[in-house]
């Protein structure tokens, strides 16, 4: 079958705030850039990202970057790789500087400058009093970011492919990727795009859990691809719940909550977290809270009639700042929980929130992986940003507000390096000719199918299985059994039926591809949860309740091949100032 | 609970026609896109665009017993039997619930949806007054769902040449914000008979949105700007 090739300088997969702002730099430089988004642009999940973006701008409190740094190294539980944090937390005031030149509304302070409020985990002068480091558009700075980039990015005449979903990453016998096939939705046409440089900025693989804040394309399709070229996907284990959920829809509450001044009670009407942590209370460490709100559950002092959730209280903030601050969050609880919380606190359980681990890559946002000579070697041709990439700067515990901080440095550094690639790289690499072979096979399969299983059934019980058997606390009888299940239904997913067989906008077809890739996730977290034997982070073992730094202070990489687990170490050297050593972690 | 769908796949279908579904749904179906995608678990070819499933994507526009919406944050408790849903109206269909928006975004794009500032930036950032910044609000938060600008008579009859109400509000969000620069060239890409004073002020716009921004508001301040800079 003949295949429609286009060629490309650089193709992007993704148009969330990594891509598009690798994007510009890519567009601004001259280069001819393919973005492909399975959604329009501004529908990306960034959108949804509420309560706003660290940088130590000191506009509040005295602040720094090493500050910064100290507190994400900390957060990360010390598997964030330090050399990669610095990189990041250098930059974050110019990058933020950057946005605000580009036009995002942030809020103001009474002089003009950038509003910051507090958030969890965040402090001065390496773990004193509370800083105030996220700069805010109220409780919508996912959404006045992602606006703001996809506008500059037309100003930049990116060229935008709307509605193409990614299927497979292409490569050579030496490994190099030479580009990706690809699929547009309208038509159900299939593409080759042959490209020198291929970035991967497909967000997170949350939609592998039953309560999740992720949207429904957070199908971990990047990963998914990768894992299908023989790449590793490295510190999967790690999953961070969200500790303020909407109770029974799963919607996000922003921390901007909690960093405003909100708290959370139990059934007794006692604030909890002063148990947990007695300094930062509920503004501690996203890992330490939700597990704090699970324990407060499963002892018997949740509310409602089941004693199966939490009450986030707000109304002693006024009127006045729930609708300056907090808009949107006002807006979701009346929606989804049908309390207004000018008045009624908001029941909240914990929610599987966001992907720590990813695609391995380096600080340029070049995929690095185990080949000849060493750990991470460079990959040539292909990048990773954002949630679906693991630099690793979040490690075993991301911190808010530092999620929308990681797409905009490293969209930014991996654009100049693809401009760099690109300026001493001018040809186009060979297609092997049975390039397409694999992704032809995976379509016709599926259109083939007959007596399989929906995609609907066999989806929901991949993501039961995540959600009981990979949850905030892990048992290592529980987590055997995962392993077990999530394979038996990995076999199922390879006979998938669907019934709809049109060429036209079949969401069908997208749907059964996507799960292609959440059963790579799923396998990847299930199978790296499984075989680390420590407690660290998000990772919370009930039969190894400690952090073992002696056995487990490395990243784990899993290889889709073989189900096969290696470890790296982690880069403890940062990049001009001292390491900060594993030390206790309390909040 | 009983629903009407619009249908149509043009590789097949002749024309459109309407599709009942009667549907047992679970305690858990909240939203009316709880209720679409518990149909399509049973039908798979219903096609329809969905993301966040919490109104700040701007997806699943489409027209719910005869008012555009989002599905993902319009309550089944509160709609009446049978539920009819039709794709927004006026634009080209693709298929099913998922129109051809390509119009739409053409009009957003034409009122360059960008800061123009053409001053080298500062090293920090540029200040605002909180007062400047509030100028913004009631317009940025638009998520470009297009269920104004589909609701809109005026853009129902030329939606090649009137902006429509969700671009217009752009227009003003750009006009409104203290640092862009470029107010008269804006004011002069609108002065047309047909871009901005095709509103009529019909206000469908501000019933339809489901952010609740006013565009009709939005539209009467640029018409002022645009008689301030003739006197």
């Amino acid at each position: 079958m003949a295949i429609i090739k286009r060629k490309f300088d650089a193709v992007i997969v993704g148009a969330g705030g990594a891509g598009m702002r690798a994007a510009l730099q890519l567009s601004e430089a001259g280069f001819k850039v393919a973005v492909i988004t399975k959604v329009f642009p501004t529908r990306s999940h960034t959108v949804a990202a509420q309560g706003g973006i660290a940088a130590s701008l000191g506009n509040v409190t005295e602040d720094n970057w090493h500050w910064h740094m100290y507190d994400t190294v900390k957060g990360s539980d010390y598997l964030g790789d330090q050399d990669a944090i610095e990189f990041m937390c250098r930059q974050a005031s110019e990058v933020v500087y950057e946005l605000e030149h580009f036009g995002m509304p942030f809020d103001r302070l009474e002089n003009g400058k950038i509003y910051q409020r507090p958030f969890g985990g965040q402090s001065q002068n390496f773990g004193g009093a509370q800083a105030t480091r996220s700069c805010a558009t109220a409780d919508r700075t996912g959404h006045a970011l992602l606006h703001t980039l996809y506008q500059r990015n037309v100003q930049a005449n990116t060229q935008f492919f709307i509605e193409w979903m990614g299927l497979d990453l292409i490569h050579n016998e030496q490994g190099e990727v030479l580009g990706l096939m690809a699929m547009e939705i309208e038509t159900g046409e299939v593409m080759l795009l042959h490209a020198k440089v291929t970035l991967l900025a497909t967000g997170g693989g949350g939609r592998v859990f039953q309560a999740s804040t992720n949207a429904f394309i957070n199908t971990g399709d990047g990963l998914g691809m990768a894992a299908r070229a023989g790449i590793p996907l490295e510190d999967m284990e790690f999953w961070q719940f969200h500790p303020t959920g909407v109770y029974g829809a799963g919607v996000l509450i922003s921390e901007a909550v909690r960093g405003e001044g909100g708290y959370l009670l139990n059934k007794d009407g006692e604030r909890f977290m002063e148990r947990y942590a007695p300094n930062a209370r509920d503004l501690a460490s996203r890992d330490v809270i939700s597990r704090a709100l699970t324990t407060e559950i499963r002892e018997g002092r949740g509310c409602g009639n089941n004693a199966d959730h939490l009450l986030l209280k707000l109304d002693h903030l006024g009127e006045n700042i729930i609708r300056t601050r907090l808009p949107g969050i006002r807006e979701i609880a009346i929606r989804f929980a049908q309390v207004d919380p000018i008045n009624q606190p908001i029941p909240v359980v914990p929610t599987a929130h966001y992907m720590m681990g990813g695609i391995p890559t380096n600080l340029h946002g070049q995929v690095v992986a185990p080949y000849k000579t060493g750990p991470e070697e460079v990959i040539q041709g292909l990048y990773a940003v954002g949630e679906c990439a693991c630099v690793s700067v979040h490690g075993a515990n991301r911190l808010g507000t530092n999620s929308l901080l990681d797409i905009v440095v490293f969209g930014r550094a991996a654009g100049d390096q693809i401009a760099k690639d690109l300026r001493k790289n001018l040809h186009h690499k060979p297609l092997p000719i049975t390039v397409a072979d694999k992704t032809l096979a995976r379509l016709a399969r599926l259109d083939g199918q007959k007596n399989g299983e929906s995609v609907a059934q066999v989806g929901d019980l991949l993501r039961q299985t995540m959600q009981t058997h990979c949850g905030v606390f892990r048992f290592a009888d529980m987590l055997k059994q995962g392993v077990v299940k999530i394979n038996e239904i990995a076999e199922r997913v390879a006979h998938t039926e669907i019934h709809d067989k049109s060429r036209v906008f079949n969401t069908a077809r997208v749907e059964a591809l996507e799960l292609d890739n959440l059963i790579e996730v799923a396998l990847a977290s299930m199978v790296s949860a499984e075989g680390r034997k420590e407690s660290r982070g998000a990772h919370a073992r009930d039969d190894f309740p400690i952090r073992d730094d002696d056995k487990w202070l490395k990243h784990t990489l899993y290889f889709s091949e073989n189900q096969r687990l290696d470890y790296k170490p982690v880069r403890l050297k940062p990049l001009t100032v001292g390491s900060f050593l594993p030390q206790e972690r309390v909040y | 609970m009983r629903f009407s769908i619009y249908r149509y796949d043009p590789g097949k279908d002749k024309k459109p026609y309407m599709q009942d579904y009667d549907i047992v749904l679970d305690v858990v179906d909240k939203m009316l896109l709880d209720a679409l995608i518990r149909i399509k678990s049973v039908d798979d070819s219903l096609s329809l665009r969905r993301s966040c499933r919490e109104g700040v994507c701007g997806s699943d526009g489409m027209n719910i017993n005869g008012r555009n919406g989002l599905a993902c944050i319009t309550p089944i408790k509160d709609l009446k039997e049978p539920v009819v849903l039709r794709p927004l109206p006026g634009l080209p269909v693709i298929r099913d619930l998922i129109v051809d928006m390509t119009q739409f975004f053409k009009q957003y794009h034409s009122i360059k949806p960008y800061l123009i500032n053409n001053e080298p930036p500062p090293e920090t950032e540029r200040l605002q007054s909180p007062e400047e910044r509030a100028e913004i609000d009631g317009t940025y938060e638009c998520i470009l769902c297009a269920c104004c600008s589909t609701a809109c008579p005026s853009f129902w009859w030329n939606p090649d040449k009137f902006v429509g109400p969700a671009g217009l509000l752009q227009a003003y969000r750009f006009l409104a914000d203290s640092r862009d620069q470029a107010t008269n060239e804006r004011l002069d890409n609108l002065e047309d008979p047909y871009r901005l004073f095709r509103c009529h002020s019909i206000m469908n716009c501000v019933d339809s949105c489901p952010k609740g921004l006013n565009p009709t508001k939005a539209i009467g301040k640029i018409k002022n700007m645009l008689i301030r800079r003739t006197i």
